[in-house]
């Protein structure tokens, strides 16, 4: 690991003026010391934002919830009104990672966290998102684990998390200070970029910014279901995952709110594919409609070809599923 | 550059005066000898570096020490001694919970804390409902401690010494 100065912020003003370029905010550390160890990352100074006061989860005026930066993976995933309210965001991260992982590693960490493209962590390797300009030996190389959606000639790394893809079928909002104390929200969708011609550029945050909390609005009335396909049942990433929240009122679909994991550089959502679900009657043939939809544009990279049946299949199960439970 | 950092560990304090790139783990093995706590991967996949702060557990190759300024931490050594070893120890040596014995100070700093988290109720990836009321069968076991490695495969060991705590209900 690269030498780094280390401030511990004690404030959030003390962490938004010390977090400049060249240097790396710290909270639970768990994707970033193991990139810094590896001198994927080397940040000339990291903030410890540990101190802050954002490990709180509370109720929002308008009937959501606010979940603070800094509230480890596993006190969002027991918490109550989480695990009531917003059951496809529990079960999300209790698919993800491992108990000493999950209980240090935070809310706002978890939408940061880097892709596990091999390239990626392999400093022998070029790769644009690591060393802008080098190259992506990906798209002809293992990419097994790689994106089919999304993906640009720079890039075609996937985002790792199953938490951003929950909260990206619930329409949670991001909150974001910068270091003259000002604070913006940024609906999920919007936090991410796409890689086009500079996949190092993942988020629209800036230098200085300090993620403070997510906001997820309003409960959605639903079946709540996070499916994940992955080479084994615990502690692996997702090859394809599903994250929905389906009503059925009359024998037709009211409401749909779905995202996609393992497919894109970022948590996937296309509005089409649930404006194809909502008034209609569950079928087979409907549900093999919105997967049309869903992967009109999709592109194997030969090793993750299989990804587009695979996601194909994972959405029909999880629709019907999720219809059959609520008929 | 050093950096002094205060922990309690197994109840007294201690301080480390390190390099601030010093993960939890290193400190506790060449700043403090205690070197129950093993390092197997180094990068948070094999578990074997487990310890408790603050009550939960977590990997402490993956945090470095100055991070933890004023925690708690508990290891393997405040557990419980070779004389007087703690139920969860006791239960790994009457159910063969190992063979070379590596992963073991993990599995059990692991598996002492998760026992407190079926306690408070915390669902796990394979609880067919989130209400909480937690029945650690195999397949709960096997689950909360996927992030415990045993390359010995001392597995059947491990889950019945660990259920036999979970059902004795002394810890």
């Amino acid at each position: 690991m690269r030498d780094f100065d280390y401030a511990r912020a004690e404030t959030r003003a003390d962490a938004t003026s010390h977090s400049g370029a060249g240097a790396q905010i710290i909270a639970g550390g768990t994707n970033l010391l193991d990139l810094m160890k590896l001198e994927v990352m080397s940040p000339d100074k990291v903030v410890d934002i540990n101190r802050l006061d954002l490990h709180k989860i509370t109720p929002t005026d308008e009937g959501g919830l606010r979940i603070g930066a800094l509230v480890s993976n596993s006190d969002v995933a027991a918490h109550e009104t989480v695990r009531r309210d917003y059951e496809v965001l529990s079960r999300a991260l209790l698919s993800g990672a491992t108990g000493q992982l999950r209980n240090k590693a935070t809310t706002g960490g978890n939408l940061l966290q880097r892709t596990r493209c091999p390239y990626f962590y392999d400093t022998a390797m070029p790769c644009n998102k690591r060393v802008p300009g080098t190259g992506c030996q990906a798209k002809e190389g293992f990419n097994r684990i790689l994106a089919i959606l999304g993906t640009s000639e720079h890039c075609i790394a996937t985002h790792p998390s199953d938490m951003a893809v929950a909260m990206m079928a619930l329409g949670a909002v991001v909150e974001i200070e910068n270091a003259e104390g000002e604070t913006r929200n940024v609906p999920l969708d919007d936090f991410y970029c796409l890689p086009g011609d500079r996949p190092d550029v993942e988020s629209v945050l800036e230098p200085g910014d300090l993620i403070t909390a997510v906001v997820l609005p309003e409960p959605l009335d639903g079946t709540h279901i996070y499916r994940k396909v992955r080479d084994r049942s615990s502690y692996a990433f997702a090859l394809v995952s599903v994250a929905a929240v389906i009503h059925v009122v009359d024998g037709r679909i009211a409401t749909a709110a779905l995202a996609f994991g393992g497919l894109a550089p970022k948590p996937w959502r296309n509005a089409e594919v649930e404006q194809a679900l909502i008034g209609n009657a569950p079928s087979d043939d409907l549900f093999g409609k919105a997967a049309d939809i869903l992967l009109a544009d999709a592109k194997g990279y030969g090793a993750n070809d299989f990804k587009i049946p695979l996601a194909r299949r994972t959405l029909k199960a999880v629709l019907r599923q999720a219809t059959e439970t609520a008929q | 550059m050093t950096l002094k950092t205060t922990l309690t560990i197994n109840g007294k304090d201690r301080v480390v005066d390190a390099d601030p790139r010093t993960s939890l783990l290193d400190a506790l093995r060449h700043h403090l000898d205690l070197t129950g706590t093993k390092k197997g991967c180094d990068h948070g996949q094999c578990g074997a570096c487990t310890v408790i702060v603050n009550g939960r557990r977590i990997n402490s190759c993956l945090t470095l020490a100055c991070m933890h300024d004023g925690d708690e931490i508990t290891t393997i050594e405040g557990l419980g001694t070779p004389e007087q070893m703690s139920a969860m120890q006791d239960a790994f040596v009457r159910h063969d919970g190992f063979q070379c014995g590596y992963c073991t100070a993990g599995q059990i700093c692991s598996a002492t804390a998760m026992l407190d988290e079926a306690r408070d109720g915390w669902p796990s990836n394979v609880s067919d409902t989130l209400d909480g009321d937690v029945t650690l069968s195999e397949a709960e076991i096997s689950e909360r401690m996927s992030g415990n490695l045993c390359r010995c495969s001392a597995y059947p060991g491990i889950v019945n010494a660990i259920r036999d705590v979970a059902e004795g209900g002394s810890k």
